[in-house]
Parts: C-alpha cells; sequence; structure tokens
C-alpha cells in the first residue's frame, strides 16, 4: 500500500469517488468474483462475453467522472438560468402546493419511489392500498363505477378513451372520432397522431353541433368533450353526449379533477368514459411532467380499460388483500390483442394525488376549490367593472379575454414576471390555482387593466357574498357526496397523516431494503444526489407552454443529455418526448412509417418480432397498425436465422421493421445480431431495437454501432430514474439520421419540424432527466463502461454459483450470459410439484423480491442483479437459493409432503407464527428465519399469497371497510 | 391423461363439436385445454346471431395468467351462448363437455363437420404434446 504522503492530489481528490458508491462490489470483490467466474479480468470476461464484431473500439467521449458536489453545484447553476414565472396558463397544469409532508415522506423518501411494480402483491399491500385510494377518488369525483390506476398523462388518455370507444361501439362499422374544439390543443394533437396511426378518423368541430340532426346522423364510435372546456367555460353537454349514445357511439370527457369538486360529476352527466389529469392534486408541473392522468369508466367496459387496476381479493387465510386484477387485458400476456400497449404508469404521482386527498379530505378539497372559484369571480368582477367581460359565461378558474391591447397587456405581464395563456388569436387566458393569494389578484389587475384602476379585493367579495350569484351554472353544481371513506376523513392531523404514510411504506419492500432483481427492469441504485434536484423548484415550477426563454437551463441540460444519449447509443438525434418506454416503441414505430411514406413506400406494414419478445413490442406494433409476423427462437433461444431469412425474403415487399431486443430477453449477446439487421436492411426494411437491456451495452456496445435505426432508452432502468412502484418511466428514443425528420413535434412548442405529438408535454416527463443527467454526469464515459462490466460480472458470477443446483436456460458464447440469467425452475416442478411461483413467495420468507416469473419463458425466473449490488447481497441472495434448493430437496426426498413444506405456504406472516396451534410438519424457524442473515434485517409480508382467481372472478376495484385491514 | 369422450368431433385447437339432432351444434373447450389454462375467471362470449367462418375467433377464455381465443370450428350463425359462463365461468373447469359448453351454432356449411378430428384422432394429437 502507498503511504499516504506519497499520493498524488489528484487521486486524493478522489474525482471518482461515486463510481465506487454506485457499483456494489468493491475491487478486492471484483477480484474474487471474477476469479469463481473463470475470468481474469473484467476486459477477459467481456472479451469471453461479448462478440468481438459489436465491441466498441472506441471509449465513449461522455467526459470524466466528477463529484456529487461538483454536479450538482453545477447543474445548481444550469437550473437557475430557468425562470420561475408566475403561471396563469392554464390548459392542463396548474401551480400546487404540495403538502410537506407528502414532499419529503413520498416524493423523496426511497421507501416510496425505490418500490416496483406490485407484481409480488404480498409485499405491496402499502402502496396497493395508495393505488385503490386513486381509484376511489377517481370514481367518487367522476361518478364513474370504476377507475384505474394510472395513465400517463391527460392526453395520451384521451387517446386510450378513442381506443376504448372503438373496442366497445356497437356502431362497428363507423370510423370516426369526434373531438369537441374545446378540448386542450395538446389533447387534440396526441389524438390526431394516434388516430392516423390507427388508421380512425378525427373531425374537430363545436361541441354544439353533435346535438343538432345533421351531425346525430354521422357515423361515429365516439366523441371526446372537455370540462370545463380549455377556455374556461362551464357547458351541460348532457344533450351531445346522448347524442353521440344515439348514434351508437362512446361518449368520452376530460375533466379537470379540482373543478370537480365543485361540478355535477360527468358520470352524471350520463358520460361513459372520464379522464384526465390528477397533476393540480400536490404534483409539481415539472414543466410536463410526470403526472398522473385518471381514467374511469362505466362497469360493462371493464374489460376493455387500458393500464393497471387495482383489485381487492383474500389471501389464504381469507384476509383482504389486495393486487392488480384483470392482467389478461394487458400487454403482456395479450400481446398484440391487448386493450393498449401501456407497462409503466404513474404509481409515485398517483400516490401523491391520492394522499393530497388523503390530507386535505372533501371539505378541505372543497375549500380549495372554492377559494380558487371565489378568487376568479373577484378578478372576473374586477374585470367587468372596467370593461372587459370574460367570453366565457361561467367559469371554475379560467377566464378568457378578449381585449384589443393583447400586446400592451403580454408586456405588462412579461415585467411583473407573470405567464398568461397567449395561444388564443385575439384572447387572453387566465387560469387561477390553488396557489393563487389577495396580492396576485391585485397584480393581475394590475397587468390587465393597467395601475391606478382602485378595484379593492374585499369590496368585490363582499358584494359577490350578498348576491349569492354563482359563476357554475346551477344546474351543474355538484350536489353528491365525495369521499367519504373513512381514509379520507381520518388523517388531517400531520402525525396522524405521517404515521399512515409509514404504516403503508412499512408493508412494501423497497430497494432500500434488500436487492430487487427483476430481469429485465434493471432495479439499480437511484442515488440520492440524482434525486435531489427533482424537487428543487427551478425544475419544478415551470409550466410546459411557459416562454421557451424562460426554460433556457431546461434546454440546457435536456441539450447536454441528448448529445451524452447520442454517443451511449450511437445514434444522430433523440428525441425526449416519450414518457414510457412502450411509447417510445410507438413514437419509434411511427418514425419508421413516416420514413417508409417519405420514400413513397408507405404500404410496408410487416413488423417481425421474434417469439421471445416484450409483449409491448406487438402490443405498439398493432397501434400503428402494422402486422406482426412472428420470427421463432431456436433452441438456444435465439433467432431463428433460417426462418428470419425466409420470412424477410417472402414479406420484402411489405416488410417495414423488426423489433428486437438486445442482448435478448433471454440475457444473450446474440452474435447474429448484425446479421439480423443485413437481412431486415437488404429487404426493406427498418430495424427497431428495444432498449429494455440497454443496462448491458453502455459503453461496450451500441445500438448505433451494431447497425439498428431507431431505439428507445428506459431511463428509469438503464439510467436510474427510480421506477416509482410502478412509474413514472421516461421512454426517449434514439435515431439515426434518416429517421430524425419525423420523430415527434407538438403544438405549443416548436420542435423543428410539423408532426404530431406522441404525449402530452413537448419533453415528456421533462422534471426527472436531472435523474439521468446527474447520473451520467457522475459516472463519467469510464464509470459508464465500468457499471456494464460489473452488472456482467454480478450475473455471471450468480450463475457460476448456482448452475451447480438450477438449470440456466440460456447461454451465449463461452457459456456466458450477459446482464441477467434465467433460472430454469421446470424440471424441479415435475419432479416435485414445487413451482416457479413457490420459490418466488418463499424468497419473501428470505427478505427478497422475486426475480421476474415465467418471462419470457413460463416456469422459469429471470434474475437481473445489476452492478449496483456488492458481493455481500449477492452471496446472501445465492444463501437463499441454495436453502430454497434444499428444500425442495426435502419435498423430492419425502420428508415434507407437497401439501405441507414450507415453499407452499410461503410468504409467512408474523401472525402465522405467534399462532398457539401450529400445525405445519417444519418448525416456525424453518418459515420465518430459514437461515441466519434473515434475522438481521428480517421484512414481515402483510399478507399470506393472494388469491387471484377469487379476486378476478369478483371483480371490487374501490376502497374496502377499514375493519378489513385490521 | 385428459377424458376426450368419444362421441364428439374435435379441432386441433382444443374445441369441441357436439351436434344435435335439430342440426345444431354446441360448442366448448376440452378438458385438456381448461387444464392448459387453469382456472378461468372470465369468458368472452360471441353476440347471438353473429356469422361465423370456420376458423374465426369467437370467443375468449381468460384464466388469471391466460388468455386464449376459441375458433369455431365451423361456419354457420351463433344460436345461443352459455350465459351462465359470466356469473361460473369455472364451469369450463368443472364440466368442459357439458354445463362448460361455450356457444351454440347452426351450422352453413354443414359437410364441415366431416373435416374435423375424431376423438382419436384428437386423443393422438395430445400424445405428441
Amino acid at each position: 500500500m502507498t503511504a499516504p504522503s506519497n499520493r498524488s492530489l489528484s487521486s486524493l481528490e478522489q474525482k471518482d469517488v461515486f463510481v465506487r458508491r454506485h457499483i456494489g462490489p468493491s475491487e478486492q470483490e471484483i477480484a474474487a468474483m471474477l476469479t469463481d467466474t473463470g475470468a481474469s479480468s473484467l476486459d477477459d470476461l467481456i472479451e469471453q462475453t461479448v462478440p468481438a464484431a459489436i465491441r466498441l473500439p472506441q471509449p465513449l467521449a461522455t467526459g470524466e467522472s466528477r463529484t456529487e458536489q461538483e454536479v450538482l453545484a453545477y447543474l445548481k447553476s444550469v437550473a437557475a438560468k430557468n425562470t420561475v414565472a408566475k403561471s396563469y396558463i392554464g390548459m392542463g397544469y396548474y401551480p400546487t402546493l404540495v403538502p410537506n409532508v407528502i414532499l419529503r415522506n413520498i416524493l423523496e423518501n426511497p421507501g416510496w419511489y425505490t418500490a416496483y411494480t406490485p407484481y409480488q402483491p404480498e409485499i405491496a399491500q402499502g402502496r396497493l392500498e395508495s393505488l385503490l385510494n386513486f381509484q376511489q377518488l377517481s370514481m367518487d369525483l367522476t361518478g364513474m363505477d370504476l377507475a384505474s390506476a394510472s395513465l400517463l398523462d391527460e392526453a395520451t388518455a384521451a387517446a386510450e378513451a378513442m381506443a376504448l370507444a372503438k373496442r366497445v361501439s356497437k356502431n362497428k362499422k363507423a370510423n370516426l372520432f369526434y373531438v369537441a374544439d374545446t378540448v386542450h390543443p395538446q389533447t387534440i394533437d396526441v389524438l390526431q397522431t394516434r388516430a392516423e396511426a390507427f388508421g380512425f378518423e378525427v373531425e374537430v368541430g363545436p361541441a354544439t353541433v353533435l346535438s343538432d340532426e345533421s351531425i346525430a346522423g354521422k357515423d361515429i364510435f365516439g366523441a371526446l368533450f372537455q370540462y370545463p372546456t380549455s377556455e374556461g367555460d362551464i357547458v351541460d353537454i348532457r344533450d351531445q353526449i346522448k347524442a353521440v349514445q344515439d348514434a351508437k357511439g362512446v361518449a368520452c370527457v376530460a375533466a379537470d379533477i379540482m373543478a370537480l369538486m365543485l361540478l355535477k360529476s360527468p358520470g352524471e352527466l350520463g358520460a361513459d368514459v372520464v379522464l384526465g389529469s390528477a397533476q393540480r392534486f400536490g404534483v409539481p408541473m415539472g414543466y410536463g411532467g410526470p403526472h398522473a392522468a385518471f381514467f374511469a369508466t362505466r362497469d360493462k367496459y371493464k374489460r376493455a380499460l387500458p393500464g393497471r387496476i387495482i383489485g381487492v381479493s383474500k389471501d389464504t387465510n381469507g384476509k383482504t388483500a389486495l393486487r392488480m386484477a384483470m392482467q389478461t387485458r394487458e400487454q403482456h400476456i395479450r400481446r398484440e390483442k391487448a386493450n393498449s400497449n401501456i407497462c409503466t404508469a404513474q404509481v409515485l404521482l398517483a400516490n401523491m394525488a391520492a394522499f393530497y386527498a388523503v390530507y386535505h379530505g372533501p371539505e378541505g378539497l372543497k375549500t380549495i376549490a372554492q377559494r380558487i372559484n371565489r378568487y376568479t369571480d373577484i378578478l372576473a368582477a374586477g374585470l367587468s367593472k372596467k370593461g372587459i367581460t370574460p367570453v366565457n359565461g361561467h367559469w371554475f378558474d379560467t377566464l378568457t379575454l378578449a381585449v384589443d391591447n393583447k400586446d400592451e397587456i403580454v408586456s405588462r405581464a412579461q415585467a411583473a414576471g407573470i405567464n398568461l395563456r397567449l395561444d388564443l388569436d385575439g384572447k387572453l387566458g387566465v387560469s387561477l390555482h390553488e396557489v393563487v393569494t389577495r396580492s396576485d389578484i391585485a397584480q393581475l389587475w394590475d397587468v390587465l387593466l393597467g395601475e391606478g384602476h382602485a378595484l379593492e379585493i374585499d369590496n368585490i367579495d363582499a358584494e359577490l357574498t350578498a348576491a349569492d350569484a354563482s359563476s357554475i351554472p346551477a344546474e351543474l353544481q355538484r350536489e353528491t357526496a365525495v369521499l367519504e371513506h373513512p381514509v379520507f376523513n381520518s388523517y388531517h392531523s400531520e402525525t396522524e397523516m405521517l404515521r399512515y404514510i409509514k404504516r403503508l411504506e412499512n408493508k412494501d419492500l423497497a430497494l432500500n431494503h434488500s436487492m430487487i432483481s427483476l430481469g429485465s427492469c434493471t432495479m439499480k441504485l437511484n442515488a440520492t444526489a440524482e434525486m435531489i434536484p427533482v424537487t428543487w423548484p427551478e425544475f419544478g415550477e415551470l409550466h410546459p407552454f411557459c416562454p421557451a426563454e424562460q426554460a433556457t437551463g431546461y434546454k440546457t441540460m435536456i441539450d447536454q443529455l441528448s448529445d451524452w444519449l447520442v454517443d451511449i447509443t450511437g445514434y444522430d438525434a433523440i428525441c425526449m418526448q416519450p414518457n414510457s418506454g412502450a411509447q417510445g416503441e410507438y413514437a419509434g414505430l411511427l418514425a419508421i412509417q413516416k420514413y417508409h411514406e417519405s420514400r413513397g413506400e408507405g404500404h410496408r406494414n410487416v413488423c417481425l418480432i421474434p417469439a421471445s419478445a416484450h409483449g409491448t413490442n406487438p402490443a405498439s406494433a398493432q397501434m400503428v397498425s402494422m402486422k406482426v409476423v412472428v420470427v421463432a427462437c431456436d433452441k438456444q433461444g435465439n433467432v431463428d436465422m433460417d426462418d428470419l431469412r425466409a420470412k424477410a425474403e417472402e414479406l420484402a415487399d411489405s416488410l417495414s421493421c423488426i423489433m428486437i431486443t438486445y442482448p435478448s430477453t433471454h440475457g444473450v449477446y446474440e452474435d447474429t445480431i448484425q446479421e439480423i439487421c443485413d437481412v431486415v436492411h437488404q429487404h426493406g426494411g427498418q430495424v427497431y431495437l428495444d432498449g429494455a437491456n440497454m443496462n448491458a451495452q453502455v459503453g461496450v456496445t451500441s445500438p448505433g454501432f451494431i447497425g439498428a435505426d431507431v431505439s428507445h432508452l428506459n431511463l428509469h432502468k438503464t439510467f436510474c430514474i427510480p421506477h416509482g412502484g410502478g412509474g413514472p418511466g421516461m421512454g426517449p428514443i434514439g435515431v439515426k439520421k434518416h429517421l430524425a425528420p419525423f420523430v415527434a413535434g407538438h403544438t405549443q412548442f416548436d420542435l423543428g419540424n410539423e408532426n404530431g405529438a406522441v404525449s402530452a408535454a413537448p419533453f415528456g416527463s421533462a422534471s426527472i432527466l436531472p435523474i439521468s443527467w446527474v447520473y451520467i454526469a457522475l459516472m463519467g464515459g469510464i464509470g459508464l463502461k465500468k457499471a456494464t462490466e460489473v452488472a456482467i460480472l454480478n450475473a455471471n458470477y450468480l450463475v457460476a454459483k448456482l448452475k451447480g443446483h438450477f438449470p440456466i436456460l440460456y447461454t451465449g458464447q463461452n457459456d456466458r450470459v450477459a446482464h441477467e440469467c434465467i433460472i430454469d425452475m421446470r424440471p424441479l416442478k415435475e419432479a416435485t410439484g414445487i413451482t416457479e411461483m413457490d420459490v418466488a413467495k418463499r424468497l419473501i420468507d428470505y427478505g427478497f423480491h422475486a426475480p421476474t416469473m415465467s418471462f419470457p419463458v413460463a416456469g422459469t425466473l429471470m434474475v437481473e442483479p445489476t452492478e449496483s449490488e456488492s458481493k455481500v447481497e449477492l452471496d446472501r441472495f445465492i444463501e437463499a437459493m441454495l436453502s430454497i434448493r434444499n428444500e425442495i430437496s426435502k419435498v423430492e426426498q419425502g420428508d415434507w409432503t407437497l401439501e405441507d413444506n414450507p415453499l407452499v405456504h410461503a410468504p409467512h406472516t408474523q401472525y402465522d407464527v405467534i399462532e398457539a396451534d401450529w400445525q405445519h410438519s417444519y418448525d416456525r424457524k424453518t418459515a420465518v428465519y430459514p437461515v441466519s442473515a434473515v434475522a438481521a434485517n428480517k421484512f414481515w409480508p402483510s399478507v399470506n399469497r393472494i388469491d387471484d382467481v377469487y379476486g378476478d372472478r369478483n371483480l371490487f376495484c374501490a376502497c374496502v371497510p377499514m375493519s378489513e385491514y385490521e | 391423461m385428459s377424458n376426450v369422450p368419444s362421441e364428439l368431433k374435435y379441432t386441433a385447437t382444443h374445441e369441441w363439436v357436439r351436434k344435435e339432432a335439430d342440426g345444431t351444434c354446441f360448442v366448448g373447450i376440452t378438458e385438456h385445454a381448461q387444464e392448459l389454462l387453469g382456472d378461468m375467471v372470465f369468458v368472452e362470449l360471441p353476440e347471438v346471431e353473429d356469422e361465423v367462418a370456420a376458423g374465426d375467433d369467437v370467443a375468449v377464455c381468460e384464466s388469471v395468467k391466460a388468455a386464449s381465443d376459441i375458433y369455431s370450428p365451423i361456419s354457420g350463425v351463433i344460436v345461443a351462448v352459455n350465459e351462465d359462463l359470466e356469473g361460473t365461468p369455472e364451469q369450463v373447469n368443472n364440466d368442459p363437455f357439458g354445463d362448460g359448453w361455450i356457444f351454440q351454432i347452426k351450422p352453413s356449411e354443414p359437410e364441415e363437420l366431416d373435416d374435423l378430428l375424431s376423438a382419436e384422432d384428437y386423443a393422438n394429437t395430445l400424445d405428441e404434446d
């Protein structure tokens, strides 16, 4: 060891200190693991594992690693270039007061943000309960039977409503979806893009026309209305809804969640589908996201619902337990026949909105809504006195003003640091919100009227109180109660609220407890330093449609991130708009389609997809009206090259693209990948390389280098955005130069093209992009490459330790796996009757979240440890797996029967082991402390194994009586 | 080994067909098929009066983990559907060849029945699996 005095200053500065903290194993551990794995060095391991032809010849140009302090100080200076103006733009995005108890204990709490999607419900009852609260909130406010949890944003929720309408409308021959021109423009943009891809027609026109006889005869499968309208009016749409339904169409309503506290629910007006953004329930605007969208419908359309729904079921002891319901509707099972390609939802944000409702309760929320409405009344009354009467006759929070001095007002607004809605010809929009105070109203008068107006808030308020008039039409005022369930009426002191949040958190296993080795999901470290900028106001409080010059900090950050991702992917351009991986797939396929059209080859519509693909791939292809042709896999799990060549040749005239994951979903670097790209290109197709497994590529190879044309990047996998318990995600796409002109555009923001939008905001969920930015900045090019190498080492170390005890299903050259491996449980099931499900649930007793179950091969477990797990944690997992293997042997040898052993009864709760009458052939210690390591960090599941069948046969998706949780 | 009643006709996709005296046919899925799918939680039924062609997907059987299309073995008009399955889809598991029937069809091309598999031939396809 070098004496301290002899070390250079640069080594003492430890610029690479973060790399060491992000990567789990120490240098000594890496050396030991390499020995166990049979490699002499990381370089040797990579040479053994990754085909030589695709290894990058040069290092990443992504710079040197930096310290947390340096990176955050620099990013703070970038963020400072953003201007946080007072936003009255509205259009679906409103400043909100995030309750601090929610900010710190949910949004900034790894117990909530590092959890995975609740596919293992026994260790996810906390967030499932909160999501059930979100569904109850959605149902109460919309007046509908059933709600989901959750969609990505209001505009894509509207697009999902359109797709649902097409599925369920009895007017099967109709191909037209009517959109009221009172809908937010970004929603119309997204709808038009989606409709074109589906081959639907969209007609945008006045909402009133629909009640005319001339329109009632239109051949429509559905229509969408905005309530209140984009310009703030509150219109009774009962006749329009009925006209749509008389035409056998489905009536959809996009509604404002805060306004619904005071308005008659769309359900009471007759709507079939109600959707909208839950952003203003305590989730920052974040320059466009992430926020949760709510989506509610009639019971009879439940099987047509897109995305995740939480349902109530029972565990094996008959205790109430929650889990995701009716999953057969979804892409991971139904593939191209799924209701939607949606996978990642917005769980963290849906939970924030649900807790916001729990925190305020019905009275609190009503007071907030009434205050917003009263401020709007006061603002309007003052303006009317001075001769500016709002264009909209009724309002909740938004006034549209026809002014002849728009330029003058806008310049006064700019000087005052105020953003108004400006995109309306000859008019201005002013939308108020929860954050508005008296002084803001006075300032708005100054801006709109000029100083010296002499209006007094108290005087006007007194006049309004005396007049007893309402800006909401009498027939549209809410009369029904909402949020009567005790959960919304019990936690109104901060102490109670804090403990409710903690109580739910305690039921969930997240990364701050133990490894979550979900194959294909890359549950790596979400470092605290990466998370810190997310809640900086300079990133959080920008409206997505604010003037571009107020968002130069965002532009700088996004441009840098794009440059880095260009370097990492080997592509030429990045489109930041898609806000999930599945949406990235859709956006990438759209680009491919438009590229073919530009060359007069718009007829190309066949999408080749290997049998092993993620379900989102065929579901996304279906959204752009492509025909899915499945390519077979050979016995080694690789793409069957003969089948590929035959199909590409046979379909050469209609071949649009292939969608392929690399390394494969089987966790193998197929050495034929470049040949696959060549074959598809030779026959006129494009290559979509699914970036789900990018964590095995960064710095070692790249999709661009391999020869692909477009990929999405799951920033919530490879680039450290936390999973949030099932969202948010970000799915930007990288493209080669020839596809760059065909990526998403946006109606409200100049992205340099005229293309349609795929998501509501120009840069998707922009406020979580700093997470990926910080990660890359901290790691630098060398650190990123090392992360990939250690991810591969960790997976191969697991294989080395487990392969003598469990069969490993697929391997590549030199018997190596990539960054994940598939443990085949089928032979053991055949021999003993113990299933992969039993093993997954038994892992809970050992304190682990199960690996991916039965994907991509039924009856298997797919393990992806990631680079962030230390040797200590991997060894603990190995110990658990070997101990479980030993338990299976005892069943095999007849020591335990198949009906009574710790595997089939797993997971065990605390309640199980305190029961006086223990009836099992194994002891209590074996049940809950099977190995000594468990004792140091025991995780108690709150329920026993959940009965999925009962839940799906007896679907119930609302809050249950509180006593059920006792 | 699954039960394969000898009086029924079969498809390679695991539907069975029972011809009635009035010329209509009942259709369901085989015992083997329901075993593969597991506990049924929902059966999506066709609409009465739908005209279907042989091989059309007309219904869906869903368990918790899988959804399987049900193809019409023959062409014709749907004359009845088993509405009991809406409340008790488990009838498909408990009595696949009886109360678990899915729809009744009036054949438009009765000669198609001759192209279906006999019980023996169907049982042989299961042995090959």
